[in-house]
């Protein structure tokens, strides 16, 4: 028998399965859930896209203000921004490997997003209620 | 493999396109002459080639990504269907690009 442990995780951080990063599988697992919901929102937006093809400005406005499209423009938007954050976190993740540039444009990409998609929820909104 | 670059480049276009989504609803918001902005560039000769492009890349993302979905739930991993299914994700969005566009156009020629 050696003297040293072979395991030198305690049982409780086991049980958590955090890792190393603290954050599990929630990385993986919200990547997912998202892309569900893609699929559908994504499908979606093809087709009020293409019908609003050569609508004109109010009949553009008019598609959007309707409460259903306006609601899942929203879903649709926040969706994509979080999905988009994700992989390009991976992707960043893999293909850079300087640590600077890498936090850098880590928080880049999260700002961005944070900022589109506010400004994109806020500009579906005011049209939904005629601001 | 091909399709793991391509979902990864056509993730990273489809962030880009993205931006051009909010860009157009913040345009719909900020007024007709804004809009008209929006509608010109999207219109344009490199808004169309862009258009066609994120296209491609939402409908490749789509079908690779529904391919990823059921290779996580652990089927799929046989070499021959493996290969199969890269294939099919490339057609079958190479297919839905060509039916969109073939409606745009249609659509144009009878407005």
């Amino acid at each position: 028998m050696s003297a040293y442990p072979k395991e030198y995780r305690s049982p409780l951080k086991k049980a958590r399965g955090l890792g190393s990063a603290q954050h599990g599988v929630s990385h993986w697992w919200v990547q997912r859930v998202t892309a569900v919901a893609l699929v559908a929102l994504g499908i979606w937006l093809v087709t009020l896209v293409l019908r609003m093809l050569h609508a004109d400005y109010a009949t553009a406005r008019e598609l959007v203000a309707r409460p259903w499209n306006a609601v899942l423009l929203i879903a649709f938007v926040v969706t994509a921004f979080w999905h988009a954050v994700l992989g390009l976190q991976v992707v960043i993740e893999d293909y850079v490997h300087t640590r600077w540039k890498e936090a850098t444009l880590l928080m880049a990409i999260k700002f961005i997003a944070v900022l589109a998609t506010l400004a994109g929820v806020l500009a579906v909104l005011r049209i939904a209620l005629g601001a | 493999m091909m399709t793991s670059i391509l979902h990864r480049a056509t993730g990273i276009a489809l962030s880009v396109g993205l931006l051009l989504v909010a860009w157009g609803l913040l345009a719909l918001a900020g007024g007709e002459e804004r809009f008209g902005h929006f509608t010109a560039f999207v219109g344009s000769p490199v808004g169309i080639i862009l258009l066609v492009g994120w296209s491609w890349a939402l409908f490749y993302h789509l079908c690779n990504g529904i391919r990823h979905l059921i290779q996580d739930g652990g089927y799929g991993y046989e070499i021959v269907q493996f290969v199969r299914s890269s294939w099919s994700s490339i057609i079958v969005s190479l297919l839905l690009t060509i039916a969109a566009w073939a409606y745009v156009l249609t659509l144009g020629a009878a407005a």
